[in-house]
């Protein structure tokens, strides 16, 4: 007899169950706290650069250069900044056969010089404009700012090593001859011997320049990418 | 590489920058842009409409028409605009993919024109972006259906000389090929019908016989009954046996459907002839008769709709299987439930749960025969809440089949599903190549330049021949990666050779440290790399030779002349400076290849390639001939 009024019960228990559902259903009674959802987000910056002039008068671009480079800029990026992801994703398709994206967050910081999240026209101009057109001072300026990540004006070791992997990172897995795991490490320890005078475990700026200054190899390939645009 | 990130290579190459002073290898020099014009924008007149654009946005892609100087051919002189006699409403999608580097399909347009302007602006339909893929690909499995079912109707007219048994195959499969074909058809239709009819009339109750008991007419008639059937039997036998020999593929023939259910049909009476009086077996003999009614399915050979219908059910095959499973599931949980919901009550049908079973489906299908009913509560409740989901479930998975048939009815589903398959397959195996296509034509572009190096003996100018072959976006973006190459002083290969030279260098051990041949043949050994062999080759052939041989090179680059100091300032690392093929980092690898150097000297002035040479690097390697020119070639001693 128990079974037959336990199922009952039970019986009971789910019509009942199902009604309420088919009333929250209909929207007459409501259960928890329903969010509202969220408003969308308005989509971020719809940015417009500074005028032409005016940017003319800051970079040392000509006006159709800055045309061209604008139009190739909105081509890609039509709401008028990038975006950390969509910096990564055009770098990327450069070295298809490395992983490009840790180098390009390095690259994306230096460029990012109001540190907003986003690169506008305006920092991507500047930007080449000094990488471009700048003084070798400035170039080497550019690097060593790309090299401190933490930007407190001292490289370490630790900040080389990580864009030293970057960089091998872009070359990917398939190289010639295959990539050790200490590769990086001896690089970045070449390197500090080179730059690091007064051997004090970092490199300053006026370390980096004046030795950079005494290297041919490195003042010759500071020239090497006049004549891009 | 894509469209629009063209525009971003002169952003990727000042990024360059951030390498150089890490870098401890001189840098390739750039190319440069020799015909350095002002991008103008350029008329293309499609039947009168103009569009303009500007002359990079057709650059980008040279490996068609609009990128490449095949368009000079439509240049109109006098209105200094090119002309193109084609549909400008096509050309719009065209001229998008330029600009956007997607290619979009316009449903409204035809798939065969749309092909042939494709065909005809040289841009691969694979390419078509993902927006509009799918739709292409539907149409254009249609249109060759179409065709196809075209050139099928205009086959059969054709064939004049066909073998006696070909044609007979073809008046089988083809009623309406000749009038004697139709004639067979209509005959064999006819005792098809016949024969049903027979198997249906001989159990009806005729007549009375004098003890008044009903007995069917194949009893009162039996032997009238036995010569019909004898009689369709020996038809559909011959019937068999001429399709049999008529058959191409006998074997294939004799496992399709329509020949099992031409067996099946004529072997009980077969079967019946052989054991007539064996009482034993009657029982057995009476249920073979049963299979006299497949003689019905040979109607469908008749009948291009119940084909049809065979095979919507054939290729319905999942969704019917998930009617059964889900009802099957159904079943059991509500007998269950009644069981034990009835089983209180006193004179309850529901004995146990597979007599519930009963029931439930009784009630899910909305059945109803009233034969067992639900007397408890509980019972009622959840029996009604049975017929509820019976309805839902048998409700869903038939609008399915039903929509299967009716697309059925007008293609071949079955058939083509496979061959997409494969395109798909091809699809993505071709945009693969494409993308990768950047990274291997850099690769290609180093082998080729190697190899006319190989060729070449010592000649200045062959940067000229490189050049024309490469545009410059592709010269630039090389350059890009050489001096990636040389900021990290390793190449990059593909994957083939990388598997390779990863084996060689796991089996093998290294070689001791000896200047000599022999860790000279260790390293071709461990170093397995096909440009390396051909590289080692001539190395080890032209050690006693006093030959001019430029053995590695640069592609299209050249080294400054610079580069001597940079040997003083890597002596440290043992770096080679041909890094083309066969060079090892060494202090990476352990292997001290004293060896193999490289010393910038001039063509003119190699004479002894000797693997003994002085240990490396040779600082005071014979000087330049002329120091003031910038072109120097590296060879590999």
């Amino acid at each position: 007899m128990w079974e037959t009024e336990g199922l009952q019960t039970l019986g009971i228990v789910v019509i009942v169950c199902a009604s309420l559902k088919l009333l929250h259903l209909l929207g007459l009674i409501s259960f928890s706290e329903d969010s509202v959802e969220d408003e969308l987000e308005l989509s971020a910056a719809r940015h417009r650069p500074e005028a032409l002039e005016q940017l003319e008068a800051q970079t040392r671009f000509s006006r159709k250069e800055l045309q061209i480079l604008y139009r190739g800029f909105k081509n890609e990026c039509p709401s008028g900044v990038v975006n950390e992801d969509t910096f990564k994703e055009i770098y990327s398709q450069f070295f298809p056969q490395g992983d490009a994206s840790t180098y390009a967050h390095f690259l994306f910081d230096a460029f990012d010089t109001d540190h907003n999240g986003s690169v506008s026209f305006e920092d991507f101009v500047m930007g080449l404009s000094i990488l471009l057109r700048g003084t070798v001072q400035e170039k080497l300026n550019w690097a060593f700012n790309l090299y401190d990540i933490n930007k407190d004006g001292y490289v370490t070791k630790e900040e080389m090593l990580d864009i030293i992997k970057s960089i091998y990172d872009m070359m990917g897995k398939c190289t010639y001859p295959t990539l050790k795991e200490e590769t990086p490490r001896q690089h970045v320890e070449i390197f500090f011997q080179k730059m690091d005078k007064n051997r004090d475990g970092v490199v300053t700026i006026d370390e980096f320049i004046d030795c950079c200054q005494n290297d041919e190899n490195i003042m010759k390939s500071m020239q090497l990418f006049e004549n891009v645009i | 590489m894509a469209a629009g990130v063209a525009a971003w290579l002169p952003f990727a190459r000042a990024a360059a920058i951030g390498w150089m002073p890490v870098a401890n290898l001189p840098m390739p020099i750039a190319p440069t842009n020799k015909n350095k014009h002002q991008d103008e924008l350029i008329i293309l007149n499609v039947s009168g409409r103009r569009f303009q654009t500007w002359r990079n946005t057709l650059d980008r892609y040279p490996d068609t028409l609009l990128g490449s100087s095949e368009k000079e051919f439509f240049f109109n002189e006098e209105t200094r605009e090119y002309f193109f006699d084609r549909d400008p409403d096509v050309f719009r999608s065209i001229l998008n993919f330029y600009r956007t580097g997607k290619l979009h399909y316009p449903r409204y347009e035809c798939i065969s024109a749309y092909d042939e302007e494709l065909a005809f602006f040289g841009i691969i339909p694979e390419i078509i972006s993902d927006c509009c893929y799918e739709e292409y690909k539907d149409r254009k499995r249609e249109n060759a259906e179409r065709l196809m079912d075209d050139l099928e109707d205009n086959k059969d007219s054709k064939l004049p000389n066909m073998t006696f048994r070909e044609t007979m195959w073809r008046a089988f499969e083809n009623p309406h090929t000749s009038t004697m074909a139709l004639v067979f058809y209509y005959v064999t239709g006819f005792f098809i019908a016949i024969s049903v009819i027979t198997n249906v009339v001989e159990t009806v109750p005729c007549g009375y016989m004098p003890n008044q008991r009903d007995i069917p007419c194949g009893e009162r008639y039996t032997e009238a009954f036995f010569c019909m059937d004898t009689a369709c039997v020996m038809i559909f036998t011959v019937e068999y046996l001429m399709r049999l020999f008529a058959a191409p593929s006998r074997y294939r023939f004799m496992r399709s459907v329509m020949s099992i259910i031409d067996v099946v049909a004529i072997l009980p009476y077969y079967i019946g002839l052989v054991m007539t009086n064996n009482e034993d077996v009657s029982g057995a003999f009476v249920t073979l008769r049963v299979f006299r009614v497949f003689r019905i399915f040979k109607f469908s050979r008749h009948s291009q709709g119940l084909r049809i219908l065979g095979y919507t059910l054939k290729s319905c095959a999942s969704e019917l299987g998930f009617l059964l499973f889900s009802l099957t599931m159904a079943i059991i949980i509500f007998a269950t439930v009644m069981f034990y919901a009835e089983k209180g009550s006193s004179s309850s049908k529901f004995t146990s749960i597979p007599a519930s079973f009963w029931y439930t489906i009784v009630t899910m299908t909305t059945l109803g025969y009233g034969d067992m009913v639900p007397k408890t509560i509980a019972g009622k409740i959840f029996g009604s809440i049975c017929s509820l989901s019976g309805v839902l479930v048998i409700a869903l998975p038939v609008p399915v089949i039903v929509s299967n048939f009716s697309r059925i009815y007008h293609q071949n589903q079955r058939a083509d599903k496979r061959r997409a398959q494969k395109v798909q397959k091809a699809r993505l195996s071709r945009m693969r190549i494409s993308k990768s296509g950047s990274s291997s034509a850099f690769l290609h572009s180093k082998r080729n330049g190697l190899n006319q190096s190989l060729e070449l003996t010592g000649s200045l100018e062959e940067d000229q021949q490189l050049k024309k072959t490469t545009s410059l976006l592709e010269s630039q973006h090389h350059h890009l990666l050489h001096c990636l190459e040389k900021t990290t002083n390793h190449e990059f290969v593909d994957e083939r050779l990388y598997e390779q030279g990863y084996m060689q260098t796991a089996l093998q051990n290294f070689p001791s440290q000896s200047p000599s041949l022999s860790s000279e043949e260790g390293i071709t050994g461990t170093c397995c790399s096909r440009r390396t062999k051909k590289s080692m080759q001539p190395l080890s052939a032209t050690h006693t030779h006093s030959h001019t041989h430029n053995l590695q090179e640069l592609s299209a680059l050249h080294i400054q002349c610079g580069e001597r100091q940079a040997l003083n300032t890597s002596r440290s690392s043992l770096n080679l400076m041909s890094d083309e093929s066969g060079s090892l980092n060494c202090k990476s690898s352990g292997l001290v290849t004293t060896a193999i150097i490289s010393i910038p000297t001039p063509p003119s002035n190699n004479s002894r390639a000797s693997p003994d040479a002085p240990p490396p690097p040779n600082p005071d390697a014979p000087p330049l001939p002329n120091p003031g020119n910038d072109v120097v070639k590296i060879s590999a001693l």
